[in-house]
């Protein structure tokens, strides 16, 4: 079938912030829809809240919209644009549930618009439980036995029918709260019981269990002709129990005979007939009882997802690009497969390697969350990796990490501690299983408390057992390789250093081959440069003189295919950010992605590594040569060696390729842009104060503390409070305020535990100031500010939680000038050429410098996105000797509009967590509000991170004591704006005593009813509080945990309070409006 | 393990580690894409005088079990070439490893090696023979032996392979497989050329009574049974070395409905009156995509052949029904006034996708109807 004439113009919504669960893979996913979607003609309409993806990109979409996800903003945007259709499948979960409300408003029927890849119904009967359940018994496919409880009585005669262990899960419970699994009837009455009392709607769903089973997960595509094919199959390391997102997963499936396969293969088509997806990708989960062989449907989701990404990533299959032309009426054999170029996309890739993705976790974060995997979704990223083994690839991936780890290293515990880790599934349950073979525990036993399957066991005792023949001979060197051992790995196991090893290994000759992804098992040649490496055997040719003789063991010769090929262009590597992580995410990607079209522009080559396999950056599509490995010095410098190419970026990609820098610099590669030497002037910190002083600009007092007696006299001597610190670490890592010695003692016990070769920082805290980033631009000669950003938080909270205003909404512009010749002469003093970001705090009208960081910041793409000013594309060609000049950039840009950024929070998923802000990083994405004013632009910002502002009703005010005087301001305004008000006592007392009266409420610990109470009621629209002191943010927590959990919006600090009142002022002046960033900007 | 060779007949020589039976065996190295399968690829007829490469690098791991074959008595592949094999099964079927059950059959295969190398240089050069030994570690020696062995095309395997009696089928397919069962029962006849056991599980589903005949039975004596019709089996080799099956097909034509599979389409081909070519290095796998020329659908087949029915030799007889979507080799025809069709893929599946198990009902209707 041709593509669809009668659609033009085509609205698409992307998935708004990186929160857990939805990440850049809805980036990825997306950019290549509205690619696809443009190539072939029609207008592209785009929606998104998150200015760090590249689909927000002007030039991806005909009118981009960075506007909050909601429906009465979906529907200005479809009044003005008058779209005639929506493909909603690429905006994960928040689309579709954008569009399900959109319909269900009647919006879309009023509109004209047709929503094409998912229906609504299709929509509805892979999102609804029941409906599902009917659809797949209607197919003649088993799932789970499930009800939904809302009393006792019922519930204990139906547990009856679903039987033991029985999976209960409390609805609309933040992070899972209150579930469980039952093996009995008593641990069943205990835990319906709770649930029934924890869920706000009173109702528990009762799932028999599957649990220990194996899992599996398909990715399907369907087109209008209703031909269906598998892209990839994808086998659970972690059995059922695990959420899919927190498992190490493997593809292709491992364990399944072909003809368990093909039945699973064919239930996948029956699931996505009878749901109904038109066209496009969907993923379809089972499970398998490992016993029998029984398989059972867990879930669908009609759209492409996280697991699509991977699979597009694992088989070189581009599923978002193909179901976007699917979409629009195209069939699966009138794509071609741009791979091969000649064989059409109506196949099924098949793969010559394994693939193993690995989450990340961001615990660390969060200590007082419950570190336990369960069914609801907690790691923050991913790593993927490409090996021919298992064991080959499992090895990459863990390096692939970055938390530390370059293999199986033995952890210290002894067989029951051991025991107690295998038991529930957590993070670090890996390095435990090895640790349990490594001394002597039997697969069977392993498998009998994790239910790992023990194909993967046996496949890590190899592993394990490989360990102790390492150091015996070149032929087990050779063997290691091959399995997968990084060279530092190696090193540990031989007493030598990683160093010695690489040394080693060159005499050798035991150097990685690249080998090609390419859908087909190398059946068809395959002009797509995606690589991976691996370390095969030779094979030599008899008699042929012809071959270029090639030492490969022993004196033999031979050759071992590469299939690199590399060029002779002029090229340059960008290294990329590898797996998301709190404080280092899409940002980074978005940079790099930037570094490469940049270098594109002007003719080089570019070759990306990275092993994320949600990122835009690792699409084939993206760089013209992709490389999929770990970003470590090894990996890394093996591509190098091989591509020779002019130099390596490493200040796209976040601390991950720029703490290679120095590494790779004493190899003897090129480190392009700022040098490494100016890198290290602005981290290390003697070299930094030296500098500052060189130039006259004044930072916070500050000392360095190697123990608590120094970190004691230190604070002394500044006088608290202090920010404590270990250094060199990103997103804040371990980062607090102390305000008394007790505290700091206790703080550092804690800390340096946590770095233990670092000492530990200790800076005088500049209570209330202002802080101010800035992101400027510079050749070596010219600087140019790209923006000054105003944050709303006071200096204390982390400025990647902060929201921020581009330009300053309060500054005097006396301050700003201050601050940008400095920033200037920061840059030139350190010869920036490239990024550079610098944090400052305005305290009492004097200028701090708390931070430089001369590399692209987090703040970049939305400093871009605000001025229209692509930063990081310029800096990219800064840095092979373009000036400013001849890029057309010699000055700063001015807006007229107001741009503000506003973090987003894991705090839902981590039951117990407080939403507190400090100094320690803790938002996993952003979104961006932009207007004609600050207060409309913070409000739209406050929309789009879903806290949401009312424009009228109840605020509830409880503040610690040094907040009351500011607060009496703001409750008088919003008196004023016919706001009711309830305080708790202290608070009520001190604005009583300033003649405004309010209510009063009891605090929890005051009785009945109490604010909490008002909470669950929902007779309170936002929520004012502010605390100190670890008791009175003890006493307040439920006050915080149960806004979250019955979504009232709140702010935890004055600041963020000031600019709240300042938005209900302006949103109850003027009606809300949109406008696309090309109108901004144009 | 002990060291064993692979060695092409252009010269080329990979080093790996013996498996299965510590022996030497020479054949046509093919590969095959298939990532799942290996024990129905084994015990398919049609590889009689092949080495298989598996280009999926861990083979072996749900190890062997009783139900998943494709002929009787073992394997029938030459040799096995593959990355990696599992001596750890995970499977609640499995009974036995890989390695035993190649032993079990005395079947000398060989791992260790790159077979994605391998892969690429079959694909550049073509399938060729080869020989992989376990006992004979002299390079040229092995490569001699190579350059002696007369080949395999004019070779007759079906001789090898078939059923020396004529049987009787049973067996439905796999029992969680779903298949439209047939109502009422047909008699047919099946010629086995080396015949699939998912074809006559098929067969049995679709709702015949499945007769097994001795490739070689004459047509008179097939006719004598008066089945309603008569399926030409998959099979090993070159379709031009099955004279006889070529001759008795001749004498069917007309007389009863047909349906041909693989080996089966490609001797139909040559009864028609057709030629038939060799590929350069064969289809082997599990992930083609055949288009349904009548209804434009898509389907994603199992493969398994070296030869090519040319179709256009046939202009006036048939027309082409199937194609090929990643070469456009033709893959199916239907007689233009008998109730007479083939394909070259394998709808029996086995290793495979099921997506064109449709055709043994359309075999049935056939027999119903008496037409295409």
């Amino acid at each position: 079938m041709p593509k669809r004439k009668d659609i033009k113009k085509i609205l698409l919504i992307g998935s708004g912030p990186i929160v857990i669960g939805q990440a850049c893979e809805f980036d990825y996913s997306g950019t290549q829809a509205c690619k696809a979607l443009r190539e072939e003609g029609y207008k592209v309409v785009l929606v998104n809240s998150n200015p760090a993806t590249i689909m927000t990109d002007p030039e991806i979409a005909d009118a981009t919209y960075i506007e909050p996800l909601s429906v009465e903003i979906l529907e200005l945007i479809i009044k003005k644009e008058k779209p005639d259709a929506i493909l909603p499948t690429m905006g994960g979960q928040t689309a579709l549930n954008l569009v399900v409300e959109l319909s269900e408003a009647g919006i879309l029927d009023k509109h004209g618009v047709e929503l094409i890849g998912a229906k609504l119904l299709a929509i509805k009967k892979a999102e609804d439980r029941e409906l599902f359940k009917e659809a797949m018994r209607k197919i003649g496919l088993e799932v789970p036995k499930s009800a939904a409880i809302t009393d006792m009585k019922d519930g204990l005669e139906i547990v009856e029918h679903i039987g033991f262990p029985a999976i209960l899960r409390p609805a609309f419970t933040l992070g899972g709260t209150g579930g469980g699994i039952a093996y009995n009837f008593e641990e069943y009455r205990e835990l319906l019981e709770k649930g029934l009392k924890l869920s706000p709607v009173g109702q528990v769903l009762v799932e028999e269990s599957a649990i220990g089973w194996k899992e599996y997960e398909l990715e399907v595509m369907r087109d209008m002709k209703d031909n269906v094919v598998i892209i990839c199959s994808i086998e659970n390391f972690d059995a059922m129990g695990v959420h899919t997102g927190d498992s190490i997963t493997v593809a292709p499936a491992q364990t399944l005979t072909d003809k368990e396969y093909q039945r699973m293969r064919d239930a996948a088509i029956a699931v996505i007939r009878e749901i109904g997806v038109d066209t496009g990708g969907s993923n379809i989960q089972f499970a398998v009882n490992p016993k029998n062989g029984k398989m059972v449907v867990i879930e669908m989701n009609p759209r492409v997802s996280r697991s699509s990404a991977l699979a597009s990533k694992a088989t070189g299959f581009p599923i978002a690009k193909i179901a976007a032309k699917l979409a629009v009426g195209y069939a699966l054999d009138e794509i071609k497969n741009d791979i091969t170029r000649e064989t059409p996309a109506s196949f099924e890739p098949t793969i010559d390697y394994v693939v193993t993705k690995i989450p990340r976790f961001a615990f660390e974060k969060f200590p007082e969350a419950d570190a336990a995997l369960t069914t609801q979704m907690k790691s923050v990223g991913e790593a993927m990796s490409i090996g021919r083994t298992f064991k080959e690839s499992l090895q990459k991936a863990l390096r692939s990490l970055e938390i530390g780890s370059a293999g199986l290293e033995p952890v210290e515990a002894n067989i029951d501690a051991i025991k107690s880790k295998l038991k529930t599934p957590n993070a670090e349950r890996i390095w435990y299983v090895a640790q349990a073979l490594r001394q002597g525990m039997g697969v069977d036993e392993i498998y009998e408390i994790t239910w790992i399957d023990p194909w993967f066991l046996n496949n890590m005792k190899q592993i394990v057992e490989m360990e102790k023949r390492i150091g015996s001979g070149v032929e087990e060197l050779r063997e290691a390789k091959e399995y997968g051992f990084s060279d530092k790995r190696i090193a540990e196991l031989t007493g030598k250093t990683e160093a010695e090893i690489r040394k080693l290994r060159r005499e050798l000759c035991i150097k990685p081959v690249y080998k090609l992804v390419d859908t087909c098992a190398a059946e068809f040649e395959a002009y797509t440069p995606y690589l991976y490496s691996t370390y095969e055997k030779p094979f030599y040719k008899l008699n042929n003189p012809n071959l270029p003789p090639f030492k490969v063991r022993g004196g033999e010769e031979g050759v071992i295919d590469c299939e690199a090929n590399p060029t002779d262009k002029k090229k340059v590597i960008i290294l990329g950010s590898g797996p998301n992580r709190i404080g280092q995410g899409i940002e980074f990607d978005y940079c790099c992605v930037h570094a490469v079209f940049a270098l594109k522009e002007l003719g080089y080559e570019t070759i990306m590594i990275n092993c994320n396999p949600e990122t835009v950056s690792t699409d084939y599509d993206t760089a013209d040569r992709l490389y999929f490995e770990p970003l470590t010095i090894e990996d890394v410098l093996g591509i190098i060696e091989l591509e020779r190419p002019e130099g390596v970026i490493v200040q796209f990609g976040g601390q991950t390729p720029l703490k290679l820098a120095v590494p790779l610099e004493k190899e003897g590669v090129k480190i392009l842009g700022t040098s490494p030497d100016s890198i290290d002037r602005a981290e290390d910190r003697k070299r930094f104060k030296e500098l500052l002083h060189k130039l006259d600009l004044k930072q916070p007092e500050s000392g360095t503390a190697m123990s608590i007696e120094d970190a004691v006299g230190a604070a002394d001597k500044i006088g608290y409070p202090v920010m404590v610190r270990p250094s060199y670490v990103l997103g804040g890592r371990a980062m607090e305020i102390v305000y008394d010695e007790a505290s700091l003692i206790n703080y550092m016990e804690r800390a340096v535990k946590a770095s233990p070769e670092h000492p530990i920082l200790v800076d005088k805290y500049l209570e209330d100031a202002i802080e101010v980033d800035v992101d400027a631009i510079s050749d070596g000669a010219e600087v140019v500010i790209g923006g000054v950003m105003q944050h709303i938080e006071e200096a204390g909270v982390h400025s990647g939680d902060s929201a921020c205003s581009i330009p300053p909404y309060s500054l005097h512009p006396d301050i700003v000038d201050e601050i940008k010749r400095q920033s200037k002469a920061l840059a030139k003093e350190l010869n920036v050429i490239g990024l550079m970001n610098v944090q400052f705090a305005v305290k009492d009208k004097e200028v701090f410098i708390l931070e430089v960081n001369p590399r692209a910041s987090r703040t970049i793409p939305y400093v871009s996105k605000a001025t229209g000013v692509s930063l990081a594309k310029l800096a990219a060609k800064t840095m092979v000797g373009k000036t400013l000049k001849e890029l057309g950039l010699d000055k700063e840009k001015e807006i007229k509009h107001v741009a503000v950024k506003e973090a987003v929070f894991p705090f839902d998923r981590f039951p117990g967590t407080d939403v507190i802000l400090g100094p320690e990083m803790k938002s996993t994405g952003e979104v961006m509000g932009i207007d004609e004013n600050f207060g409309l632009a913070y409000a739209k910002a406050q929309a789009a991170s879903k806290n949401k502002i009312p424009t009228s009703g109840r605020i509830f005010i409880s503040v610690k004591d040094k907040d009351k005087p500011y607060t009496a301001e703001i409750a008088k305004k919003l008196l004023n704006l016919n706001f009711q008000i309830s305080a708790t006592r202290g608070t009520a007392k001190y604005l009583a005593d300033n003649g405004i009266a309010v209510d009063v409420i009891n605090k929890v610990a005051e009785g009945r009813p109490h604010i909490v109470d008002m909470i669950k009621n929902r007779e309170v629209n936002f929520i004012m509080n502010t605390v100190t002191g670890a008791q009175a943010q003890k006493d307040s927590l439920s006050i915080r945990r149960n806004a979250l959990q019955y979504n009232i919006p709140y702010t935890t600090t004055v600041s963020g309070a000031n600019a709240v009142v300042g938005a209900i002022e302006m949103l109850l002046k003027k009606e809300l409006s949109i406008k696309s960033i090309q109108e901004y900007n144009g | 393990m002990s060291k064993a060779l692979l060695v092409l007949s252009d010269g080329t020589v990979f080093e790996g580690k013996s498996l299965g039976s510590e022996g030497e065996t020479i054949g046509e190295v093919v590969f095959n894409t298939s990532m799942t399968g290996y024990q129905e690829i084994l015990t398919d007829s049609s590889y009689k005088g092949q080495i298989v490469t598996m280009t999926y690098t861990q083979i072996g791991n749900y190890g062997i079990n009783t139900e998943d074959i494709e002929s009787g008595g073992g394997i029938k592949a030459e040799g096995f070439v593959i990355k990696e094999a599992c001596d750890f099964p995970s499977n609640w079927r499995s009974s036995m490893s890989l390695d035993e059950y190649l032993k079990k059959s005395n079947i000398t295969a060989i791992q260790g090696i790159d077979t994605r190398a391998l892969t690429r240089h079959l694909r550049n050069s073509g399938a060729q023979m080869g020989i992989i030994s376990a006992n004979d570690l002299k390079p040229e020696s092995l490569l001699e032996k190579v350059g002696r062995h007369s080949g395999i095309s004019a070779y007759d395997f079906v001789k090898d392979v078939t059923t020396k009696e004529k049987y009787l089928w049973k067996e439905g397919c796999w029992k969680w497989c779903k298949v439209e069962r047939g109502q009422g029962a047909y008699n047919i006849v099946v010629y086995d050329f080396g015949v699939k056991f998912n074809i006559l599980r098929n067969l049995v589903e679709a709702g015949f009574n499945v007769n097994v005949a001795p490739a070689q039975t004459p047509a008179e004596e097939v006719l004598e049974m008066n089945p309603d019709g008569i399926l030409l089996s998959n099979g090993p080799g070159d379709p031009e070395t099955v004279t006889y099956g070529i001759e008795n097909t001749k004498k069917l034509v007309g007389r009863k409905p047909i349906f041909g599979i693989c080996l089966g389409h490609q001797i139909l081909g040559l009864a028609l009156g057709g030629r038939t070519y060799k590929l350069k290095f064969g289809h082997h796998g599990g992930n083609h995509p055949v288009k349904d020329l009548k209804t434009g659908r898509v389907e994603i087949t199992s493969q398994n052949h070296n030869y090519c029915v040319d179709i256009n030799s046939l202009k006036d007889k048939v027309k082409l029904t199937h194609r090929n979507l990643f070469d456009g080799s033709e893959e199916g025809m239907e007689h233009v006034e008998l109730p007479i069709f083939s394909v070259q893929h394998h709808p029996e599946a086995g290793p495979g996708p099921n997506d064109s198990t449709h055709l043994f009902t359309r075999f049935r209707k056939m027999m119903e109807t008496g037409k295409c």
